[in-house]
């Protein structure tokens, strides 16, 4: 008998032995009781789905999708992508109001945008967040991120692009509704990076909203159009124009990678490889002595580096935590790599706050115990979330890089 | 010896045997008014019953070789529906021809079925491939029959509850080892507790020998012959569901040819073969027969060529020979009811035979209007209407918006309990706190099968509840429920070997099947209860 071909499964929930060290990994399970944890979520109540659908369990939509459960799998069961697509295919609960607002970020991001001072000040409002937390069941200790009065687009459309074309190598940026609506300052930075290193930045051709919003709150077939539009552009980036796409969020560069050809059956294995995250491309190029940085004198400072779920998930936390410490005056700490559980969307939801604080505690003491100056994380949710849950402000890495590389010298440097 | 002739000893009828036709038999005796003793060497279903494909058959099967058998299938399979709806899953069967089977046979098949009276339809292969996507997608042809799918475990069970409730006594892990005979009629047996090792007598005018295989062992001891066929038929579980219709192939019966859903899994079978009466306590599937299954299972669903297999069982059809087929295959699976006394000229004794677990309740009410003629009772039987404790009320699951966690194991206890489920604790956490993670089984469950369902050990456990039936295959789950055996039967020590037997039962039923993610969780369950239960050291001791 030919033993080899019965090894292989298309199934791959059948690869759990059970352990349950996914349980113990999953940052839900010791605060909120009623979800059941990712064995008995994924694997397990798979068997069940597949014996009947009834079996679904909509306790299912506790789960943050952090993929922490995947990093801790020895056999390489996609839990997480399992509980996901339960989600999709079961899932009886149509998505609210408040679902559609918080998913669409760039429907929300280009409308809020235009009137950013009148909205900013708006839902900052105590009663307006009351409003909010009643009738859309968003929680009223929520503050939702600012919105810039010019989008990082129209910065770069009117400041930057004319003169990409003329450095010696190219890269696209998948900026991502944050950067382009509510803080143009890390795409700046991106480009201030970047172009000192001799690299031009470019915008896709066109550029949907990754879709991570989408999927989480159950809007499939709208979040399959966008990732369609965003892996057409990223395609022609990269096959015809030999630009690799560069983002700096953490989560839509795993979105892309990962999720859509794992949640949204969408093939991506042509130009994969060369959808990557700033703070890893710029340490690649540095490790392979293509480039050099040269930094500015300038006093120490102390900083917090948190891993985003969806970092440790692409195993990259290492590129940016090595980057930062190419720094001369960072003294970096790096914080126990834990959920701070925002979840994206998740824990703007009135249900949820409680389970999303509780996840973060821990997080939240250690940042205090550390006490740096201040956090530094790749993800934009993770920063929002550490906002308002300690005193402490919070950087992006590319940011940190900005504001203590010495471009003049580095421009020389790499010539 | 004691136990003289006494109220406590002396019945109307007694049953040897714990499988679906003692079960049945014993109910329906019981329905009757009769003082029913059933005894049981080991537990319920523990042999042929337990060991079959669990299909409830629409008759199709047997349709163009075997009308009688057919007939009496889609019969029984309707009554099924009714009077054991928690036992049963109306999932329909197809019976698809493949380019390699001849297509002609279709239409011989489906005028057969409809002269039987099974509901045949012969369906497009590009319907048969939307109902059924899993289908070997190659199909010519597709008929849709009534089969379904039937937990023998929760029928045993369920009759033997109403037996119960109507009077009847029940032993289990008793073994007949002598039947007492007077003046050349049978009058009672001796029976050994396997627990004790004492011995007992039982005395009634009346013995019904519905032992299976193992009847021919009985029959012996009362000096009668029966020509027993004992063909073994192995079947290869798999871990998950990947066809939620019954899969036959449209030819006549042959090894491998049907795959059937049942609960979370399902199951492909059998193969027949001719084995002798020493094998038959100690059945082992080979190689061969892996082999065999899995190459024509993927004729039915080529999925099944990369499924996880949980494990691989044998069982022995107790078929009565009639010439000399060296594969059992074309023996009829009719009933065959052996009145004793008119046979052999022994009476006090018959014997229930043949047939199939879908006409159990057939052989039960044949076998029982016997004991009425003989017995002179003038009742008639009620069990084809009369629903089994577990399927009489209507609508056994409270109604909900949401299935949260404790509703969905609520929704798995309903399933294997029907309207009984209802007895099963779920008060605190505690009691819905889960013992089997693979088949949502909760300590609540386990409780009360401890407690009202006669269980001695694990693995009447795991024929009660289907803990240890999972993926898992005991990894989890063992340790928790031998720490509630141990706890309601108040013997650490007895719990503790009473897991390793357990251990080491689910270990042969893998061990045909052991490669890839199998043998991996294997391995890690063997590391889980030598290197951190320390139970090699324990057997040291």
């Amino acid at each position: 008998m030919n033993m080899q071909q019965y090894n292989i499964s298309d199934n791959n929930f059948e690869q759990c032995i059970k352990c349950t060290v996914c349980t113990v990994y999953c940052p839900v399970v010791p605060v909120n009781p009623n979800y059941p944890g990712p064995k008995q979520a994924g694997p397990d109540g798979e068997r069940l789905r597949l014996k009947r659908g009834e079996f679904f369990d909509e306790a299912l939509k506790y789960c943050l999708n952090c993929k922490r459960c995947e990093v801790a799998c020895p056999s390489n069961v996609r839990i997480g992508d399992i509980i996901q697509l339960a989600r999709i295919k079961y899932s009886k609960s149509k998505p609210s109001l408040r679902d559609m607002i918080l998913a669409n970020t760039d429907i929300v991001g280009t409308m809020s945008s235009t009137f950013a001072p009148i909205v900013n000040t708006t839902v900052a409002l105590k009663p307006v967040k009351k409003v909010m937390d009643s009738v859309l069941k968003i929680d009223q200790h929520r503050t939702f991120p600012k919105y810039a009065g010019q989008t990082f687009v129209s910065w770069f459309k009117k400041e930057a692009q004319a003169k990409q074309d003329l450095f010696p190598k190219h890269i696209s940026f998948f900026h991502g509704c944050y950067i382009n609506y509510n803080y143009p300052q890390l795409g700046k930075d991106l480009v201030k990076v970047l172009n000192a290193i001799g690299y031009g930045v470019h915008l896709l051709e066109k550029e949907k909203c990754c879709g991570v919003a989408l999927i989480s709150n159950g809007l499939i077939n709208q979040a399959k159009k966008q990732a369609k539009i965003n892996i057409n552009s990223i395609r022609k980036s990269i096959n015809e124009e030999k630009r690799p796409v560069i983002a700096a969020s953490s989560t839509c560069t795993f979105t892309i990678r990962d999720e859509y050809p794992h949640l949204l059956e969408i093939e991506n294995d042509d130009v994969r490889n060369s959808i990557e995250l700033a703070t890893r491309f710029i340490y690649r190029l540095i490790e392979s002595g293509k480039v050099k940085l040269k930094f500015r004198d300038a006093a120490p400072v102390k900083v917090a580096y948190h891993t985003p779920c969806h970092m440790e998930k692409l195993g990259w936390g290492y590129y940016s935590i090595e980057l930062l410490r190419h720094i001369p005056n960072v003294e970096l700490v790096v914080l126990d790599s834990q959920c701070c559980g925002i979840g994206g969307t998740y824990g703007f939801k009135k249900e949820n706050y409680k389970t999303s604080q509780g996840i973060g505690a821990s997080l939240f003491r250690q940042i205090e115990t550390v006490d740096p100056q201040f956090v530094a994380t790749d993800c934009e949710t993770c920063k929002w979330q550490i906002e308002m849950s300690t005193p402490y402000k919070v950087k992006h890495p590319i940011s940190i890089l900005a504001e203590y590389i010495d471009v003049e010298k580095t421009i020389n440097l790499n010539k | 010896m004691k136990n003289c002739n006494s109220e406590n000893n002396e019945f109307d009828v007694i049953i040897i045997g714990g499988g679906i036709t003692g079960a049945g038999t014993a109910r329906d005796c019981a329905l009757r008014g009769m003082k029913v003793l059933l005894v049981e060497r080991f537990d319920f279903a523990a042999g042929a019953t337990g060991r079959n494909h669990g299909l409830l058959h629409s008759g199709a099967r047997y349709a163009v070789t075997d009308k009688e058998s057919a007939t009496e299938c889609i019969k029984e399979n309707m009554i099924l529906r009714k009077i054991a709806k928690h036992c049963v899953e109306e999932n329909d069967g197809l019976f698809i021809s493949l380019p390699e089977d001849d297509i002609n046979f279709q239409s011989k098949f489906v005028e057969s079925c409809q002269a039987a009276g099974i509901n045949a339809q012969i369906i497009d292969p590009a319907e048969a491939r939307r109902i059924e996507p899993s289908v070997n997608s190659t199909l010519i042809g597709a008929v849709k029959v009534p089969d379904g799918s039937v937990d023998p475990f929760r029928l045993t069970l369920a009759n033997i509850i109403d037996a119960k409730a109507n009077g009847a006594k029940v032993l289990v892990y008793h073994e007949v080892v002598e039947l007492i005979k007077e003046q050349g009629r049978i009058i009672g047996v001796t029976v050994v507790n396997h627990k004790t090792q004492e011995n007992n007598k039982y005395y009634a005018p009346l013995t019904i020998n519905a032992a299976g295989i193992w009847g021919h062992r009985i029959a012996e001891m009362a000096g009668a012959k029966i020509g027993m066929f004992p063909a073994k038929g192995s079947l290869l579980i798999f871990g998950h569901r990947v066809n939620n219709i019954v899969l036959n192939r449209c030819r006549k019966p042959a090894d491998a040819d049907i795959l059937v859903p049942g609960d979370t899994i399902c199951l492909i079978g059998t193969t027949s073969s001719h084995v002798g009466f020493d094998e038959v306590d100690n059945m082992r599937v080979t190689s061969e027969e892996v082999d065999l299954l899995l190459r024509e299972g993927q004729k039915l669903a080529p999925a099944l060529a990369t499924t996880r297999i949980l494990r691989a069982y044998a069982g022995v059809r107790p078929l009565v020979a009639a010439d000399n087929d060296p594969s059992g295959r074309n023996i009829s699976r009719g009933i065959v009811l052996l009145d004793h006394e008119t046979r052999d000229g022994i009476p006090g004794f018959a014997t229930i035979t043949g047939g199939k677990l879908m006409t159990y309740r057939l052989m039960a009410e044949w076998a029982t209007d016997l004991a009425c003629k003989k017995l002179g009772i003038d009742k008639p039987c009620v069990t084809m209407t009369e629903a089994l404790p577990g399927s009489r009320e209507e609508e056994p699951m409270p109604k909900g918006k949401t299935y949260d966690l404790s509703n969905r194991i609520k929704r798995s206890t309903v399933g294997r309990h029907g309207d009984m489920a209802s007895k099963i604790a779920s008060d605190n956490e505690f009691d819905n706190s889960l013992v089997c993670e693979c088949e949502d089984v909760s300590v609540g469950e386990v409780q009360y099968a401890l407690k009202e369902l006669d269980v001695h050990n694990m693995e009447d456990l795991r024929h009660r509840t289907r803990v240890g039936m999972g993926t898992c295959q005991g990894e989890l789950c063992a340790c928790r429920a031998a720490g509630l055996l141990s706890e309601a039967h108040n013997c650490a020590h007895q719990a503790k070997a009473d897991l390793a037997k357990f251990l080491n039962e689910r270990w042969k039923g893998m061990y045909p099947v052991a490669w890839g993610e199998a043998l991996r969780e294997s391995e890690y369950t063997q590391w889980v209860y030598s290197g951190i239960c320390g139970m090699n050291k324990m057997e040291e001791k």
